[in-house]
C-alpha cells in the first residue's frame, strides 16, 4: 500500500514536470525522467522547466503476476475484434458460424495442450472462476464418501511443483475427485489429464502470454464429473457456464495454448539457464541469501529469494527500475508475510525479506544481469544501514537476544 | 512450385531478421531475433524437401505476423526500457 501510494505521488510529479508529447498518447506510468537536451519538435508552450528527456520504463520481472501478450496471440485475436465480430451462439448467419468455428478451434487448441477432449473444456473468465466452478462441485455432490482434493500444480510464490501424477493416482484409487489449479503450469511443464488422473483443472489465459479475462476449466467426461453452474442464463457451454463466449478472448487463449505447446521445450531450456544464472550470480556475491521452496521439484521461472537482514519492501522500493514482487499479487495489499512461506516453515524475519523474481519467454540475459547487479548493489547498501547486520558482523547470535516486551 | 532453394531460405531468414529488428518493444524485438536465429539454426540440416517446404511455409506465415505486429507496436509505442540505452542493440 505504502509502495503504491509513494510511487503514484512520484509519477504524478514526474508527469506534471514533462511537457506535452508530440507522439501518440502514452498512458504508461513514468518512473524516471532522464535529463537531456530538449527535443526540437515540441514547442515549449508550457511555462515549465527545461524540457526533460525520455522517460524510461522498468524491466518486467513479475511474470507470475501476469504475462505480456505474445505477438502471435494478438495477431490471432485481432480479426475477431475488427471484422469477425459475430456472436458464436448465433446459428442463422455467417457471422455466427465463423465466430463459432473460431471458438471450437480454440477449444481444440486448449484441449490439445493438456491431453483432453475438446468436449471437456468449458471457457470461463479466468482461473478464479474455474476454481469456483470446480470447488462448488463438492457442495453439489456432497455425500459421506465423496470429497475433492484441490492442489496447485505449480505454486505462484515459490515455484514449487507438486507431485501431481502421484496425487492423481491416490485420488483415483480412493474414488476422490482431483482438481488442480494449473494457472502457473499450463504450457510451461508437460501436463496430461489422463496420465495424471486429473478430474478438474483450472486454466488462466493471462499467465501463458494470452489475454486477461479468459480462462477455462477442464471437466472430465469419463468417468463423468458433475459440476454445478455458477452463473445461470442461456445455457451456453453445455449449461456449465452461461453467457456469450467472448470469441476474441478465447481465440487468444487457444492461440496462447498452441504457441505454448510448440515453444514449451525451447522456453523451458532457456528459462532454466537464465534462472541458474540469476541464482548463481546473486549467491556468489551475497552471503545469507536463501532460496525458498524445494530446489528439486521446482519450476525454474519462479525464483523466491530471502535476503537476510534486509526488509523486502525496502528492497523492492530500492529496485525501482525492475518490476518485482515479494509474494503473490492476489495478497499484495496486506502487509502480512506470505502464507506460503509461513507454511513451509520460513522464519518470520526471512519471510519479510523475500523477493520473487519471474523469468519468462521474453526475458533476456541483459535483463537478468541488470537485475542481479542492482539487487547485489542495493542489498549491500541496505545491509550497511541495518543494525541487525552490524550485530551479526560482530558475531552476535540474533536468536540469543532478549528483545524487551513493550 | 519448385522446392525452396538454399538461397530462398537464406533470403527468408534475412528478411525475417530485418523485419524483427523493427519491433519497438525491447522484449518482442529481442525474442523475435533470437527465436528466428535459433529456429533456422536448429533446422539447418533438414534434408527432406517436403519437410523443408512445410518449415518455409510456416516461416512465411510467421513473417506476416511479424510485419503486422511490428506495425501495430509502432502505432502504440511507448518509452524505452531502462536498459535500452545502456547496451548496443543486440539480442
Amino acid at each position: 500500500m505504502l509502495l503504491r501510494a509513494a510511487w503514484r505521488r512520484a509519477a504524478v510529479a514526474v508527469t506534471a514536470a514533462t511537457g506535452p508529447k508530440a507522439a501518440a498518447p502514452t498512458r504508461g506510468l513514468r518512473l524516471r525522467v532522464r535529463d537531456r537536451a530538449p527535443q526540437s519538435a515540441v514547442p515549449a508552450d508550457t511555462a515549465a522547466a527545461p524540457e526533460t528527456g525520455p522517460v524510461l520504463r522498468p524491466l518486467y520481472m513479475d511474470v507470475q503476476a501476469t504475462t505480456p501478450l505474445d505477438p502471435r496471440v494478438l495477431d490471432a485475436m485481432l480479426p475477431y475484434l475488427v471484422n469477425y465480430y459475430g456472436n458464436p451462439h448465433s446459428r442463422t448467419h455467417a457471422y455466427g458460424w465463423e465466430s463459432e468455428a473460431a471458438m471450437e478451434r480454440a477449444r481444440q487448441q486448449v484441449a490439445s495442450l493438456i491431453g483432453a477432449d475438446p468436449r471437456e473444456i468449458v471457457f470461463t473468465s479466468g482461473a478464479t472462476e474455474s476454481n469456483n466452478i470446480a470447488i462448488k462441485e463438492l457442495e453439489a455432490a456432497i455425500q459421506p464418501d465423496t470429497s475433492l482434493v484441490s492442489v496447485m500444480t505449480v505454486n505462484n510464490e515459490i515455484g514449487v511443483k507438486q507431485p501431481i501424477a502421484e496425487i492423481g493416482r491416490i485420488c483415483s484409487s480412493r474414488k476422490v475427485y482431483f482438481h488442480t489449479d494449473a494457472a502457473q503450469a499450463v504450457g510451461k511443464i508437460p501436463l496430461d489429464v489422463n496420465d495424471m488422473k486429473i478430474d478438474l483443472m483450472s486454466i488462466s489465459g493471462h499467465k501463458i502470454y494470452g489475454p486477461k479475462g479468459v480462462g477455462a476449466v477442464y471437466i472430465r467426461r469419463r468417468p463423468r464429473v458433475r459440476v454445478e453452474a455458477l452463473q445461470s442464463g442461456g445455457g451456453q457451454e453445455r449449461g456449465m457456464r452461461s453467457g456469450t463466449v467472448p470469441t476474441p478472448l478465447v481465440v487468444g487463449l487457444g492461440a496462447a495454448c498452441e504457441v505454448a505447446q510448440q515453444e514449451m521445450e525451447y522456453d523451458h531450456k532457456r528459462i532454466s539457464k537464465l534462472a541458474e544464472r540469476l541464482i548463481q550470480n546473486i549467491m556468489k556475491s551475497l552471503p545469507d541469501v536463501v532460496m525458498n521452496g524445494d530446489p528439486e521439484h521446482h519450476y525454474p521461472g519462479c525464483i523466491n529469494l530471502s535476503f537476510a537482514y534486509v526488509e523486502g519492501e525496502s528492497l523492492l522500493m530500492a529496485l525501482k527500475d525492475v518490476a518485482l514482487s515479494s509474494g503473490s499479487a492476489c495478497t499484495s495489499a496486506s502487509l502480512e508475510p506470505s502464507y506460503v512461506l509461513r507454511a513451509i516453515g520460513t522464519d518470520e524475519d526471512l519471510a519479510h525479506s523475500s523477493i520473487r523474481f519471474g523469468i519468462g519467454r521474453f526475458t533476456t540475459e541483459e535483463e537478468v544481469d541488470y537485475t542481479v547487479e542492482k539487487c547485489i548493489q542495493h542489498v549491500k547498501r541496505l545491509r550497511e544501514m541495518s543494525p541487525l547486520w552490524e550485530m551479526v558482523q560482530d558475531g552476535i547470535d540474533l536468536k540469543s537476544i532478549k528483545w524487551t516486551q513493550h | 512450385m519448385a522446392a525452396s532453394s538454399r538461397a530462398q531460405v537464406l533470403d527468408l531468414y534475412r528478411t525475417m531478421l530485418r523485419e524483427s529488428k523493427r519491433f519497438s518493444a525491447y522484449n518482442y524485438r529481442t525474442y523475435a531475433v533470437r527465436r528466428i536465429r535459433d529456429a533456422f539454426r536448429e533446422n539447418k540440416n533438414v534434408k527432406d524437401p517436403v519437410e523443408i517446404q512445410t518449415l518455409v511455409n510456416k516461416a512465411k506465415r510467421d513473417l506476416g505476423i511479424i510485419r503486422r505486429q511490428v506495425h501495430i507496436g509502432q502505432l502504440y509505442s511507448t518509452d524505452k526500457l531502462i536498459i535500452e540505452n545502456r547496451d548496443m542493440p543486440r539480442t
